[in-house]
């Protein structure tokens, strides 16, 4: 239960929602962009977490949350990576589409 | 002034549109009492009449060099044959605007092969830039090329044959969950620049992101492109010209014209016809016909603007 499949991150929230607070690390997940959205578009981890965001789209996107985090811009298949050490709401957004925006709810 | 012919304005949205569809070549536009005609399909007779009339521009929009996905793997020769059109067109413009995203990835080398290929047209060119050509860690590349003699970000006006041009950067500090964005510095720097101009002067006003709202869904809109808009409304004939939703698509609101430009690049779907927007995979044989250039035809002292879509293909 506790060896994830990276690429699976359907998984890995059922698996977040439904392992105990007792889990000794927190795994890491993923958030992919497909048609200028990043999927899942709220994801909820515990403070540790390493979130990896994937570019699906042939069109270049980023990956902002003022003052947190800010990707390069990510081509095709680029990913971006960010720990979260601290508890919080971050919401974020592609500062190249600001319509497309996310949360990662950190717990 | 009273250039304005508003009894001749009977053209209904709906006519508009089918004149499109029936694009060979290209159709040609007058714009009368701020109404797009039709004049029908082009022919180069009739495209040399139209210029021979008063000053033409150009407009070319999207060209994303440095794109190779497979709705067009070769972005780089679909624009040369959009600047091969151009120079085959049987009067020259006088200029030309770019609308933006010149390059997919703001490469140093991307910049450089659409500067190369542009260059053929041996026409003035005048750009503003798309989120396409700020990529670059310092938003050096662009602004080292073109942001010579512009405010802000890029910004600028100029006048030319009695029009005066206003070109405008809506692609900077975009805020989540909004739409483009000119920001207050751009639109106190705007409101000066048209103080004091006589409101028979047409206004030309261009920038990436259509300045109306298309599709706000897809971000397809500015979000303070109203103001823009309040400034122009006194003025007797405006054209806003934009590119970036790669596709041509008409608005008339009064005396103010909205345009958007074909890429050279790839087609993207009718807002809504498509979970998102992007780069649109079509036959091979048709994607040709969705992509080309536009070239507007200022008639001296009739304050009409005509534009002429040209696809790549009929």
């Amino acid at each position: 239960m506790k060896i994830l499949n990276r690429r699976d991150f359907g998984v890995a929230v059922a698996a977040a929602i439904l392992l105990p607070a007792t889990t000794a690390r927190a795994d890491d997940m993923d958030v992919h962009i497909d048609n200028f959205v990043f999927q899942p578009a709220e994801l909820t981890v515990k403070v540790g977490t390493t979130v990896t965001w994937t570019n699906r789209d042939d069109i270049p996107h980023t990956v902002v949350s003022a003052g947190k985090f800010r990707s390069k811009t990510l081509d095709t298949d680029d990913k971006f990576s960010f720990t979260f050490t601290n508890a919080g709401d971050y919401k974020y957004f592609c500062s190249l589409h600001p319509h497309m925006t996310g949360m990662i709810k950190v717990e | 002034m009273s250039g304005h012919d508003h009894g001749d304005d009977g053209v209904s949205r709906r006519k508009v549109l089918e004149c499109m569809t029936w694009a060979g070549t290209g159709v040609l536009w007058t714009i009368t009492g701020g109404v797009p005609r039709s004049l029908g399909i082009i022919d180069s007779a009739q495209a040399a009449t139209a210029a021979a009339s008063g000053m033409t521009f150009l407009q070319i929009s999207d060209s994303h060099v440095g794109f190779d996905k497979p709705a067009n793997p070769n972005a780089l020769g679909t624009l040369e044959e959009a600047v091969n059109k151009i120079n085959a067109m049987p009067a020259k413009p006088s200029f030309m605007i770019h609308t933006g995203d010149i390059t997919h990835l703001s490469k140093a080398a991307e910049f450089d092969n659409a500067e190369r290929i542009i260059s053929q047209s041996k026409l003035d060119v005048h750009y503003v830039p798309g989120e396409h050509d700020f990529l670059d860690e310092d938003v050096k590349f662009y602004r080292e090329r073109y942001g010579r003699g512009t405010r802000g970000a890029g910004w600028y006006s100029f006048d030319a044959g009695g029009v005066h041009f206003i070109g405008l950067v809506n692609v900077v500090d975009l805020k989540a969950g909004g739409l483009g964005n000119l920001g207050a510095e751009q639109l106190a720097w705007l409101e000066d620049d048209l103080r004091g101009k006589s409101k028979s002067t047409p206004i030309v006003l261009f920038a990436h992101i259509p300045l109306w709202t298309v599709y706000p869904e897809w971000g397809w809109g500015t979000e303070d492109g109203g103001r823009a808009l309040e400034y122009v409304k006194g003025f007797g004939s405006v054209t806003v010209l934009n590119g970036h939703i790669h596709q041509v698509m008409q608005k008339v609101e009064g005396n103010v014209t909205f345009h958007t430009a074909r890429s050279t690049a790839f087609p993207q779907p009718a807002p809504g016809t498509a979970p998102s927007p992007g780069p649109m995979k079509v036959e091979d044989a048709r994607l040709r016909a969705m992509l080309g250039v536009a070239s507007v035809n200022f008639k001296q002292n009739e304050q009409r603007l005509a534009i002429i879509d040209t696809p790549l293909q009929g």
